[in-house]
């Protein structure tokens, strides 16, 4: 799609657009390119020298036990604060679209911790869980159950999933209850004539004609559990206790930061550009079938 | 198939009142038509008896039970929106069955009664498209449709043609009379638009500002408007309206201008020199020769067969007359065909008959 | 009929019961809801108010104390932290973390509305090239190419600076990509006024396209300010010296591993301070807010 009518000249559009190109290609496509090169390279344990070792990196990141485990931790995280946080959010959008006394209200409480940094929803639960200083943590350790998700692997990975959760419903609730906004009542009186009572309601009706948004936020969601959250497991967890919530993010920060292994890092990096693209994709070919409803 | 009483439905939002007291029984297999301006509280009324509105006070009955408290599922009725609010991620044939679906019939049944009703609407070619893929007639046939499978007690129509255009509008009016004719449903049809009050209804409702302001058949409200709003309202163009005052005892009235006019079906009670308005609709206005009321004839739209001529009388009243064949003088004549004259109190806007 | 008037008593029963059910049982997620979302910032408030000890004994106290003029002050001029790292004040934190979300704010706004006026409203060779180009970036988040990122930092002698906090976080394909939707938006009719009135493309650009665009400038205002203020990742790395630190970094720096020492009443406290900014600006301007999201997002 584009205008009939425009300017003319030439100069000034490329003018127009030197700062955000010069912003993108030293930024964006020259680091994206060098972590392209980067994966392909390998230094010796001195860094003295670099040799090319083409697909090797790869290859061994697919036979490490760990890159495997922190694969793995990904899709546990990312699906559950992923249903987490669509499930609760659409539960919380039908209630708060039904016609009730301070609905507006309950919106605004609804909505804000979105601006809540993932980083600092962690810090917040932090003082929830922790098993000395928290509420919940030494009500656990009160009524016998030894709660201590710094040793406790299964219990940092449940900690993490919270606090990331927490942080993306607001983002869920809003779409999810602009959606159920633009279903035509109209639609909804058709069916409640037609004998349907709520819960059925929701399940033949509404629930379908907001599938496209679900599908959205869903996609939304586990880009935001993949790369957004990075500062949750960095301020919870470090990715421990063990690796036990070591996700694919976290362990390149791990191994290109602390472990200055470059090549096997930028290798990472690579399958994860794969992975966002992979994503994105999916999301833009649902956009275009998006339309027919 | 079922009787519908309405008895002294009011509703108010918040501090606005929209229905001050509405009473209407409706026979079995009867249609009614509720017409009015918008905002006159027809639609509220429509939405209070398929019981997705709440009345503040009165009743609504169904085959002489109270279903005021009931919700729509518990009323048995079935409703056309003007938007026509079909399921959007259904089939054609999915849009119509899930009422019966969900009462629980079996599937042949269902299967049964959804082609017949598609028969009977001609779009069984079309039960397994979305509705997305339907023209806006095809939508609406959809929507008659859903209500027709569900053989409910009472079918609501809420302007279902508003949003068709002008000549399958023609074609759907006519459709849906024939279907409710032959179906024998009792209907209750809302809609702003005279000509299709006119055609549809086995009787009209016409509403102005929350009140029913007369029932009666399409011709009583027609001949005999029960004020100058029903007057004006119900055809076109619209009813004129001249003040006068009464003469000769009441037989007669005398116009603002001096003209006086003999009315031909009796007396009106009142007296020598009441106040009234006289209501004239512009095609029982005759030319006549010199002695006629003149009228100054400011436009003149030929419509072929006869002529619309607006215009102003002597003292500025305005006036609009329809005459035979093409008259597009600068000036002409008029007089009242017999019995045409309708009277009114000039302060209430109250019809007034003959007295005895 | 008496069978049926009995039936229909019993019907209005039960949808009476049912609606006052429903009505309950909606109020009742809500409140749940909201006071899920509330009990971490609760606890937090209130624990900014208590002195250390009584935090670090674990008396979890549900209702505020009396330290709270001493907490805020002393985390706002002195700050607090784990015994490993230098103490950085509060403000100061604020500071940086405000002036890096404005930055990227306006940075993205600017440098998008530029991109997104050539490309809507000129005509150029390797125009396509160029939008593609942009559109690819949202494919390529920080997260995922971090570390040659950083040594290209490093190459620009960037790092520690608030220029290489910003910097690179200021290309936006989404506020491009908005921009250039609402672009299209705006009739033909306008250029052609312009070109009949003798405007130039410059000052057709600040007459119309900017007034325009006002909603939609301040709508993803509040979202990028909240996106700026809330990055993590990239000042973690880039930022050594502490005269740059910002807060959310600067905060879970203050929490050490071993437990006991941490100064809680003063970390709590500047989470409190790290909150503020960006809840405010949501529920303050929660109309543009909601538009910059729903929109950006489309």
């Amino acid at each position: 799609m584009r205008k009939k009518v425009i300017f003319r000249g030439v100069a000034l559009p490329y003018l127009l657009l030197v700062p955000q190109l010069a912003v993108t290609i030293v930024f964006f496509f020259w680091p994206a390119g060098m972590a392209v090169w980067q994966s392909t390279l390998r230094q010796d344990a001195f860094g003295l020298r670099t040799e090319f070792v083409a697909f090797e990196n790869f290859l061994d990141l697919f036979g490490d036990a760990l890159y495997l485990n922190a694969a793995w931790n990904t899709v546990i995280f990312s699906s559950s604060v992923a249903a987490l946080a669509l499930g609760a959010a659409l539960f919380l959008a039908v209630q708060a679209d039904k016609h009730i006394r301070g609905a507006g209200l309950y919106k605004t409480l609804l909505i804000w911790p979105y601006a809540v940094a993932p980083a600092l929803a962690a810090v917040l639960w932090l003082f929830i869980f922790h098993p000395s200083i928290g509420l919940v943590g030494r009500a656990f350790g009160a009524i016998g159950i030894d709660w201590d998700y710094r040793v406790n692997g299964g219990q940092a990975m449940t900690m993490v999933v919270i606090a990331a959760a927490w942080k993306q419903v607001s983002y869920n609730f809003i779409f999810f209850l602009a959606g159920l906004q633009s279903i035509p009542t109209s639609v909804l009186e058709a069916a409640a004539i037609d004998g349907a009572r709520p819960f059925r309601r929701f399940w033949t009706v509404i629930f379908p004609l907001l599938s496209p948004t679900a599908f959205f936020l869903l996609v939304v969601n586990l880009v935001y559990a993949f790369f957004d959250t990075f500062g949750v497991i960095h301020a919870l967890t470090r990715g421990g206790p063990g690796n036990a919530t070591e996700t694919l993010i976290y362990k390149v920060y791990v191994d290109g930061v602390q472990n200055l292994n470059f090549g096997s890092s930028a290798a990472q990096s690579v399958i994860l550009m794969v992975i966002v693209i992979a994503l994105t994709a999916i999301q833009f070919r649902f956009i275009e079938r998006r339309v027919h409803y | 198939m079922a009787s519908l009483d309405i008895k002294g439905v009011q509703k108010s939002f918040g501090a606005t009142r929209v229905l001050h007291g509405i009473d209407l029984a409706i026979a079995d297999g009867e249609m009614v038509v509720i017409v009015g301006a918008s905002g006159c509280g027809k639609s509220t009324l429509l939405r209070i008896v398929a019981g997705l509105e709440t009345p503040t006070s009165g009743q609504v009955m169904i085959d002489g039970l109270d279903v005021t408290p009931l919700e729509p599922a518990d009323r048995d009725i079935a409703m056309v929106f003007q938007t026509y609010a079909l399921y959007p991620h259904m089939t054609v044939f999915d849009n119509m069955a899930y009422g019966l679906k969900i009462r629980g019939l079996p599937k042949a049944e269902i299967r049964q009664r959804v082609q017949e009703a598609a028969e009977l609407l001609s779009i069984g070619q079309l039960l397994e498209r979305k509705p997305r893929q339907l023209s806006g007639g095809q939508r609406q046939r959809v929507a008659m449709g859903r209500a027709i499978v569900r053989h409910p007690k009472l079918f609501l129509f809420d302007e279902p043609l508003s949003n068709l255009d002008a000549k399958l509008r023609v074609q759907m009016r006519a459709e849906i009379r024939r279907l409710q004719k032959r179906l024998a449903v009792t209907s209750l049809f809302v809609t702003h638009d005279q000509v299709e009050a006119m055609t549809l209804g086995d009787r009209l409702v016409v509403m102005h500002e929350g009140r029913a302001a007369q029932v009666g058949t399409p011709m009583e409200v027609w001949s005999k408007p029960a004020d100058t709003y029903v007057a004006s309202f119900i055809g076109s163009p619209a009813m004129n309206f001249l003040p006068a005052t009464l003469v000769d005892g009441g037989a007669a009235a005398r116009l603002s201008g001096g003209t006086v006019w003999r009315f031909t079906d009796g007396a009106r009670p009142g007296g020598e020199g009441r106040p009234v308005t006289i209501g004239i609709r512009p095609e029982h206005l005759q030319q006549v020769g010199a002695d006629g009321l003149a009228l100054t004839v400011e436009l003149a739209e030929p419509l072929g067969s006869e002529t619309v001529l607006h215009g102003r009388l002597a003292d500025g009243t305005a006036l609009t007359a329809r005459v035979p064949g093409v008259a597009g003088q600068e000036g002409v004549a008029l007089a009242p065909e017999p019995g045409a004259l309708h009277v009114f109190d000039a302060e209430t806007g109250r019809r007034i008959d003959p007295g005895h | 009929m008496p069978t049926a008037t009995i039936d229909v008593e019993a019907l209005a029963a039960a949808s009476r019961r049912r609606k006052a059910r429903e009505r309950f049982l909606t109020h009742l997620a809500l409140i749940l809801g909201i006071a899920v979302f509330a009990l971490p910032i609760w606890i937090t408030i209130v624990g900014s108010t208590h002195d250390t000890d009584t935090i670090g004994r674990g008396d979890v106290p549900l209702l505020p104390g009396t330290e709270a003029i001493h907490n805020y002050t002393t985390a706002w001029f002195q700050g607090g932290g784990g015994r490993n790292t230098f103490a950085v004040p509060a403000s100061t934190m604020l500071w940086n973390s405000l002036i890096m979300a404005i930055l990227i704010a306006v940075g993205k706004i600017a440098i998008s509305l530029l991109s997104a006026f050539a490309v809507v409203f000129f005509s150029f060779p390797l125009r396509m090239v160029f939008f593609w180009m942009i559109f690819i970036t949202l494919m390529l988040p920080v997260e995922v190419r971090i570390i040659p990122t950083f040594q290209v930092m490093t190459d620009l002698g960037l790092i520690d600076t608030m220029t290489g906090l910003t910097l690179p976080l200021i290309a936006s394909a989404t506020a491009t990509l908005l921009f250039r939707q609402f672009f299209l938006t705006i009739p033909d009719e306008y250029v052609e006024a312009a070109k009949v009135d003798g405007a130039g493309p410059l000052r057709f650009f600040k007459d119309v396209v900017l007034p325009l665009s006002t909603t939609n400038i301040a709508a993803l205002f509040v979202i990028l300010f909240i996106y700026g203020w809330n990055q993590y990742l990239w000042p973690l790395l880039m930022v050594s010296n502490r005269d740059l630190e910002t807060v959310i970094v600067g905060l879970t720096k203050m929490i050490g591993i071993g437990d006991t020492q941490n100064e809680w009443n003063l970390i709590m406290t500047t989470a409190v301070f790290a909150l503020l900014p960006p809840v405010a600006v949501v529920v303050l301007m929660q109309r543009w807010f909601i538009k910059g999201l729903t929109e950006t997002e489309k």
